[in-house]
């Protein structure tokens, strides 16, 4: 097998008297989309901070194609090709859609110009071609989000943090999003995704990582991990899982 | 050769000597206890309101006139004064807050600095236009009295001070905990949109503030007339030590003002000893720029 | 992209060019060129203040440098006056990127960031004021010499010439700043830093290099003024009337545009005149004036001068477009 584009090995990460997560190990292999599921407060978006330099890891080790990244700073972490989008979206307020997604072509492009016109076309690619001169500000929840999107993609980067990129959307939104999400997986690049919409998880991933407490407590497939007793109870609650089963015996 | 060492061996050594050095450092604790006051202020102002009064200096050059003009035009003794000066501060702090800062700035950290900095030249250059440059200073009976404890002799109105700074900083702490009021600051402090939704009154809790730390400029401006000098740029000179204070002792610390003030008060009373008047006030501002630099949360406060 | 193009500021600084041969009034050219000056410096503060959106409270620093280092050179070290000129834009920026990597290095902003500088320019106030160096309590006379190869001249047309070409080179390289990748990082930092960081942008190396080259513009205009009025103490220099100005005329005029120190220079400029005609010479009611403009643009023109007047051609285009029968954008 070859070297997964990214690896988490050990990282454990304690504020204060809290373990927030606790000797998280997982592996992200290149070209696929991976999620990352579990409750509320089980430590997901502190994992991502931690990959994507925003947060030093208490203990252990982020690896890039076998390289040791651990605890860049967020720019080199960008440099290198690995995006995030943030979980409570952080437009440029005060400039233009064009002008936010410009600022992510800018990595890879020193001319304005071109940066402008790689905006442009990233912005078709999600669907914001026609409120390119539009104030980010004056965006819906749904086009901020997309411009999180578009604006990480601006980067060209190999490897995606999306974080809930869907919360927040009613259904159309949603259904409109995802053959967006589709389209960037097709063109190569890696998505590991942190969702609680569940819809989203099993029709884009391909592999699931579970995350509660601060653990990984399941991985696999979207159906394997949907029915995995564990994975039920960190979500309903001890004795869920038996609950249900029972449940589901009884109506036969 | 050996002459010429030996005689600079003695110079430090005088200088070293406790007969110095004793009292440099009680008196700089005296002033220490002005500064902590005026810090006091500043302290509460950013702990609650979370902003940085640059107006803070020249509102406590206008106390320092209103004071001295309360015993020109009215005869009064500052220490009586302060009686008076004290609640038409808090009024006028209240009244800035909440119906010229608060508005003007719209919520944004950026304008509240342009505000209060805008506050503070009008304020600074009314004072210049009204009263001109002019120092001025009363002349009290009582302001050389000195009171002689052994080691050192005190002046009297800077022991006074020193008192009632103490005092003040104590009756602050108590309206913070006790008081209804002071728990609604602390709780504004703290977590401001949860204390809105629990029915503070967050605008009328941030005037409040602002309005007890000008009464405090009032106090220490009172307390300081009698050792002290007036003319509109005094307040800066303090305004800059006063933020000193407050970055080192923690910003929202009020024990880390009245510390953080003797501290700086020592600081500035040896490295006049030995500097001068004038870089001894580098002194301070260096220590300032360093703690900025490299603790920002001072020894008592929260992280910058 | 918007806002004013290369060949549009080359257009304004040639018909301000001709104002001097429109008048040979002594007290309008002095106006234009301490306009001009406050312009200058004004630009400096607005790369750091405006595009950058670190709100510097002691850009007199840099100013103050400027000046020092020019009059220094020439009277204590013989250099020529045009030399020294050079070598105090130098020595401003060398002071802003001290400044500057010891306070991004700690990750001072906001409030903390405005506090340290006003405590950065008075300390070299202190210093300047009992210094040897820069003649401390007396301050320094640049020695009368009018001839051109000594950056002084007979007439004041030639400083206007001079200080508004350092002006328009201002406007240029602000420009291009704008149209330029680190004018898009600058300005990333500035609205969302940890946005910024996520993309790919270094905001300490960014912030830094916004610094020295503000440092540098403004310490040009002090150098100028050194060289216009001859003389320079710490209360000149270093004071607090500057740094205010500095930030006060970008405000006004509009942060983060290239024309708003300009406009603002002129506003707040005509404004002191204004007062000074109707009461009198008496000091101080001038910043009197200015601190109530800072409070009233910040409580209802945020976006200074040249807000106002987007504001007006959105709300012009809108009408516009109603009175055509055509639908909103």
């Amino acid at each position: 097998m070859a070297e997964p584009l990214l690896r988490v090995e050990h990282v454990s990460k304690r504020f204060g008297g809290l373990l927030a997560i606790d000797d998280v190990s997982l592996a992200v292999e290149a070209g696929r989309v991976t999620a990352l599921i579990g409750p509320n407060g089980a430590g997901k978006t502190t994992l991502f901070s931690i990959i994507s330099g925003f947060l030093p890891p208490g203990k252990g080790r982020i690896l890039h194609r076998g390289t040791d990244i651990t605890g860049l700073p967020p720019y080199l972490m960008a440099r290198r090709g690995i995006a995030r989008t943030f979980q409570i979206v952080q437009p440029f307020a005060g400039l233009t859609v064009h002008e936010n997604i410009a600022v992510g072509a800018h990595l890879s492009r020193r001319s304005r110009a071109e940066a402008l016109k790689a905006a442009a076309e990233v912005a078709s690619a999600v669907g914001l071609a026609n409120l390119l001169d539009r104030p980010a500000a004056s965006l819906t929840v749904a086009g901020r989000k997309r411009l999180e999107v578009a604006r990480a993609l601006a980067t060209e980067p190999e490897l995606l943090l999306l974080d809930e990129v869907l919360a927040g959307l009613n259904p159309t939104e949603v259904a409109a999003m995802l053959p967006a999400i589709r389209a960037l997986a097709g063109r190569g690049v890696t998505i590991l995704m942190i969702e609680h919409v569940m819809q989203a998880v099993m029709s884009l991933a391909e592999h699931v990582f579970v995350l509660a407490e601060g653990r990984i407590v399941a991985q696999g497939s979207p159906r394997e991990v949907v029915s995995n007793p564990q994975v039920i109870e960190s979500y309903l609650g001890r004795g869920a899982a038996t609950r249900l089963v029972v449940a589901g015996g009884g109506h036969g | 050769m050996r002459g010429s060492f030996y005689a600079a061996l003695a110079f430090c050594g005088r200088m070293l000597s406790p007969i110095i050095l004793v009292p440099a450092v009680l008196n700089g604790l005296l002033t220490g206890a002005v500064y902590a006051l005026v810090a006091l202020g500043l302290t509460l102002i950013y702990g609650v309101l979370h902003i940085i009064n640059f107006a803070h200096g020249a509102l406590f050059s206008a106390a320092l006139f209103a004071a001295f003009f309360a015993y020109r035009l009215l005869g009064l003794d500052p220490y009586i004064a302060a009686i008076l000066l004290t609640p038409v501060f808090f009024l006028l702090g209240y009244g800035l807050q909440r119906f010229v800062i608060g508005p003007a700035a719209h919520g944004e950290d950026r304008n509240i600095l342009l505000v209060t900095l805008g506050l503070a030249v009008v304020i600074e250059n009314t004072l210049l236009y009204a009263f001109r440059a002019d120092t001025r200073t009363v002349n009290l009976d009582y302001a050389f009295n000195v009171i002689d404890i052994g080691v050192a002799f005190l002046s009297v109105p800077r022991v006074i001070a020193f008192g009632v700074a103490l005092v003040v900083a104590l009756v602050l702490w108590l309206i913070l905990t006790l008081t209804d009021t002071g728990k609604a600051m602390r709780a504004v402090a703290k977590e401001k949109l949860g204390a809105e939704l629990v029915g503070i009154d967050v605008v009328h809790i941030y005037a409040v503030t602002f309005g007890l730390g000008t009464a405090c400029l009032a106090i220490a401006a009172c307390l300081l007339l009698p050792t002290y000098y007036v003319n509109p740029h005094v307040g800066n000179a303090f305004v800059l030590v006063a933020f000193t204070v407050v970055v080192l002792g923690g910003m929202g610390s009020v024990t880390g003002s009245l510390l953080g003030g003797m501290f700086v008060g020592v600081v500035e009373s040896l490295s006049g000893l030995y500097l001068g008047e004038s870089l001894g006030q580098i002194g301070i501002f260096v220590m300032f720029i360093l703690v900025l630099l490299f603790r920002p949360s001072g020894l008592f406060g929260e992280r910058a | 992209m918007k806002g004013i193009t290369v060949p549009w500021i080359l257009t304004i600084v040639a018909a301000l060019a001709t104002l001097p041969l429109l008048t040979a009034s002594n007290v309008v050219l002095n106006f234009l060129i301490v306009t001009l000056l406050i312009a200058l410096v004004a630009q400096g503060w607005n790369v750091l203040g405006g595009y950058g959106g670190q709100y510097s409270f002691g850009h007199a620093a840099f100013f103050g440098t400027g000046a020092y280092v020019t009059a220094i050179m020439q009277m204590r070290y013989g250099v020529n006056a045009w030399a020294a000129f050079a070598v105090g834009i130098g020595g401003g920026a060398l002071v802003g990127a001290i400044i500057g990597a010891l306070t991004f290095r700690s990750g001072l902003r906001g409030s903390y960031f405005a506090l340290v500088t006003l405590a950065f320019a008075e300390v070299l106030r202190i210093l300047a004021s009992v210094a040897p160096l820069t003649g401390a309590g007396v301050g320094i006379l640049i020695a009368l010499d009018l001839r051109p190869q000594a950056f002084q001249f007979q007439s004041r047309a030639p400083f206007y010439w001079i200080i508004l070409a350092l002006v328009g080179v201002s406007l240029v390289v602000v420009r291009m700043i704008e149209q330029s990748r680190f004018g898009a990082w600058l300005v990333a930092v500035r609205e969302n830093e940890d946005a910024a960081k996520a993309l790919g942008v270094n905001p300490t190396r960014v912030k830094f290099a916004a610094m020295t080259v503000s440092a540098a513009i403004t310490a040009a205009g002090g150098a100028f003024y050194a060289q216009y009025y001859l003389f320079i103490d710490s209360g000149i220099a270093y004071g607090s009337w500057i740094s205010v100005e500095a930030l006060l005329a970008p405000i006004v005029g509009g942060v983060g545009t290239v024309l708003g120190p300009l406009l603002g220079a002129l506003v707040v400029k005509a404004l002191g005149e204004l007062t000074k005609l109707v009461t009198g010479d008496t000091p101080g009611l001038d910043l009197v004036v200015y601190g109530g403009v800072l409070i009233l643009i910040v409580a209802f023109a945020p976006n200074g001068i040249t807000g106002l007047l987007t504001n007006l051609r959105g709300h012009f285009m809108r009408l516009r477009a109603r009175a055509l029968g055509r639908s909103d954008g």
